[in-house]
């Protein structure tokens, strides 16, 4: 547990390769990372980055492949194996138990943690090591409570208390904000620069890879197809790695707004409790017309979350009114189907998805008890729904290694487009989207960025939150800001100012 | 005017009702608690719990030491939730279906092997005179209070620090809040839930030798009132909290009291009523505390009801 003096460990993965079934996810990789180097793993979504960092970890047992640990030859066949070396992980997911607080999840993941927990003494020993650690936490808190980049910074202090001198981190900043990134890693890399530790990464983030890594490895579709010092390389060079001569999708031209376009969503006098139930979110006289995009603004946490429930009608509301096309809407299958309302929720998988149905499953359930001529059908035929499902993970390059696949064996990216697949498929006058890009590679990005600027120019009313500021400059016509559960801010996409939006956001206004 | 204390009988009645009613309350609901807070639900207690009554009363009756047959209902308790943990170890196995399974399963075995012990009489467990201050006898008779109540009391107690203090009770937690988290830590949740539900069984029998033993203090076929079946509604009304258990028990046992207790001050009429008390009182709490907004605070996320 001492930083000082335990010095950072080097390991070699050599000839790993995974396979699911029939599929192989990882092929035959080598990647090594020497003793206090900071390296990068790319590659697209579904390109195997967390199989193989799992197989290293012992989370995975690897078809075939050996590992090497500070030069000689170790069996990882648990994390508990992996966490005895000095390798520790920190997942793409959380792994800190909920119910528990931050000192107990500390305590208890340590594997000397004594039969009866003297609580004076380890809240002392817990407050000189945070001493040593620049992140802030609030460790009598449950786990549960924290922001999403607390979390991610707990779990990473986690590793460091117990001892990890080879750290994987799996996008670990894909829910920070750009600050907190920052300092995060710049706090590793000190420590990788000191000797103290060793650190692989995976990231899409192009940036971070750049300014952080010293060595970068590229897997595509399951193989190593490229490795070097960042020093040598340029983004271009990487993206090649990364995705071959496949073209990126472009961006289509914003088509003007028609003056006399409709407003198809209205929002009036909507007020709703947020996730605490202690305060509440009041939304009032937003219009979305045909054929425009509004982004939502905001820092997280500020009652995005629970505005999108509210319009999904997984939240009750209190008072208010949600039109939609001039109708009442109350988010039900049939108004939806109607009024040709779509949703892509953050966390697909959890929001979206019915995790353990399948591939197939999961892309029609809006369109699975319907027959061809869009009646509903009193009999359901498996194979439309495989037929439906086949095109559009044709059409949509979702990755998958069967139809049949639970959805949640999918890459995190795979989910998103399935989900997107499903809700841009078919008319869509009405699209609420919610961080459509969390966690996707360039490639993927620029594609779902496209795919809703083709939705826009169709004619489709586009709510966009994001908390991706450029994104929302990229697709917007108008930006609105909400803090505290309200709508504090509007501009023109013309007339947008990052400052002046920024301080909004920050509620300085 | 010695013993005469009028309307003041109902209180005392329904303090010593809610003691003597609420004991086997507490320790099947301590026993499920346990097991729930490692993600396993057994609904199977409620026979645990029936054939805990019928070992503790044939051992009793065998050995002529209450003590020696509580000891055998804790040891078949533990069987019985070793084989629920067992049996949910497999994948693809519903907890909720193997303890109804359970529950008939131990009715059923303990009717069988019970069925000579209706007519013998057993040693009952002991009872502290702590009323004996007291002049009245309604007063001596409320505070009456069996061993294994203070047994249960301290162990709510004991559970409640074991939860936050103890290795053991963090790892109970851990698993059955996140089994991934769990499994990242190298510990093995279905190992921890199978000694968790073998723990809860073991308590639910001295929840059932209790009434074998004390209260009412005989084995047969119509021992329990279900009172398996409405522990398990007491935790999650207790919020998985051991004392939140002890109190609800409690609760449960007073309410539980209130019609015998109206009908000794001469209530007439309607006291029938006050028999559905305990009942009505846990639907009204439940209501009461439920919120379509919030999901249920303090629920293990790996219960298969949360979940
Ligand atoms: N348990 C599993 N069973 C079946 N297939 C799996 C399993 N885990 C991963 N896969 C498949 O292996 C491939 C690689 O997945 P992996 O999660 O390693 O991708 P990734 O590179 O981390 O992508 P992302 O950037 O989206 O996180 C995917 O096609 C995925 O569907
Ligand atoms: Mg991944």
């Amino acid at each position: 547990m001492n930083a000082q003096t335990v010095p950072a460990v080097g390991v070699e993965a050599i000839g790993m390769t995974m396979r699911f079934g029939g599929f192989t996810a990882l092929d035959d990789v080598t990647v090594k990372v020497p003793a206090g180097s900071f390296h990068a793993l790319l590659g697209e979504n579904g390109a195997g980055k967390s199989t193989l960092v799992k197989c290293m970890m012992g989370f995975y047992t690897p078809t075939s492949g050996d590992m090497v640990v500070n030069g000689r030859e170790a069996v990882i066949a648990s994390p508990k194996d992996a966490g005895a070396l000095g390798l520790g992980m920190v997942y793409q997911h959380f792994t800190l138990v909920p119910s528990l607080t931050g000192e107990e999840n500390l305590v208890i993941s340590r594997e000397n943690a004594p039969a009866v927990i003297d609580w004076g003494k380890e809240r002392r020993d817990l407050k000189s090591f945070m001493e040593r650690m620049p992140f802030k936490i609030p460790l009598e808190q449950p786990v549960s409570a924290l922001a999403a980049g607390e979390k991610q910074k707990l779990e990473i202090v986690k590793q460091l208390y117990l001892g990890r001198r080879f750290l994987v981190l799996d996008e670990p900043t894909s829910v920070l904000t750009p600050g907190e990134a920052e300092e995060m890693l710049g706090l590793v890399r000190g420590m990788t620069r000191r000797g103290e530790l060793t650190v692989l990464m995976i990231s899409h983030k192009f940036h971070e890879v750049t300014a952080f890594a010293d060595d970068v490895s590229v897997l595509r579709k399951g193989k190593l197809t490229g490795r070097g010092r960042v020093a040598n390389l340029d983004r271009r060079k990487m993206a090649a790695m990364m995705i071959g001569d496949q073209a990126i999708a472009a961006l289509d031209q914003r088509a003007p707004t028609p003056a006399d376009a409709v407003s198809v969503l209205e929002v009036n006098a909507v007020k709703a409790k947020d996730r605490s139930g202690l305060k509440s979110i009041e939304i009032d006289g937003l219009k979305v017309k045909a054929g425009e995009i509004v982004g939502v603004a905001g820092v997280s946490g500020n009652g995005q979350k629970e505005f999108l429930e509210v319009l999904a009608g997984q939240r009750a509301r209190e008072a208010g009114e949600i039109r939609v096309k001039n109708a009442s809407y109350e988010a039900t299958r049939e108004q939806s189907r109607k009024l040709n309302v779509r949703f892509i929720p953050e966390e697909p998988l959890r929001n979206a998805c019915a995790p353990k149905m399948t591939v197939a499953e999961n892309i029609a359930f809006r369109t699975f008890d319907l027959d061809k001529d869009g009646k509903p059908a009193s009999w359901i035929s498996a194979r439309a729904i495989r037929d439906y499902a086949t095109s559009l993970i044709a059409q949509f390059k979702v990755k998958t290694a069967s139809l049949s696949s639970p959805i949640q064996s999918l890459s995190g990216g795979n989910v998103q487009r399935a989900v997107l697949a499903r809700e841009l498929s078919g008319a869509v006058d009405l699209l609420i989207v919610s961080n459509p890009c969390f966690g996707l590679d360039f490639a993927a990005v620029a594609e779902i960025r496209a795919r809703i600027m083709k939705a826009r120019n169709g004619g489709a009313a586009v709510l966009l939150m994001s908390e991706d500021l450029d994104e929302l400059l990229e697709l917007s016509d108008r930006i609105l800001v909400m803090s505290d559960g309200q709508l504090v801010y509007e501009t023109p996409i013309a007339q947008a100012d990052l400052h002046v939006i920024g301080e909004h956001m920050a509620g300085k206004h | 005017m010695e013993g005469d204390i009028g309307l003041w009988g109902v209180p005392l009645a329904i303090l010593g009702g809610a003691i003597r009613v609420s004991t086997p309350f507490i320790f099947v609901s301590l026993g499920e608690t346990i097991t729930e807070r490692s993600g396993r639900i057994n609904l199977g207690l409620e026979g645990t719990l029936v054939f805990g009554a019928m070992a503790a009363y044939a051992i009793a009756v065998e050995t002529g030491s209450p003590w020696i047959g509580v000891l055998a209902a804790m040891v078949a308790g533990a069987g019985f939730g070793l084989l629920h943990g067992w049996i949910c170890s497999f994948p693809k196995v519903n907890d909720i279906a193997v303890g109804i399974a359970l529950m008939l399963f131990g009715m059923g075995l303990a009717f069988f092997f019970g069925k000579p012990y209706i007519q013998p009489s057993a040693p009952n467990l002991p009872a502290i005179p702590l009323g004996d201050w007291s002049s009245l006898p309604q007063v001596r008779a409320a505070l009456n209070v069996n061993v294994l109540f203070l047994v249960g009391a301290a162990l709510a107690l004991a559970l409640w620090w074991a939860f936050k203090n103890t290795k053991i009770g963090l790892i109970v937690r851990v698993v059955g809040d996140s089994a991934d988290a769990a499994r990242a830590m190298g510990l093995s949740p279905n190992t921890v839930r199978l000694f968790a539900t073998a723990a809860g069984g073991a308590l639910a029998a001295i929840g059932g030798a209790y009434l074998s033993l004390y209260y009412p203090g005989s084995w047969n076929e119509r021992l329990s009132s279900g009172q398996g079946l409405m522990a398990v509604a007491l935790v999650i009304f207790a919020r998985w909290n051991p004392l939140g258990c002890f109190a609800a028990a409690l609760l449960f046992g007073g309410a539980g009291a209130l019609g015998p207790a109206l009908q000794s001050v001469g209530v007439t009429q309607g006291y029938y009523l006050f028999y559905a008390a305990p009942y009505v009182l846990t639907l009204i709490v439940m209501i009461a505390a439920s919120s379509p907004g919030r999901a249920l605070a303090g629920a293990p996320g790996e219960l298969s009801i949360t979940r």
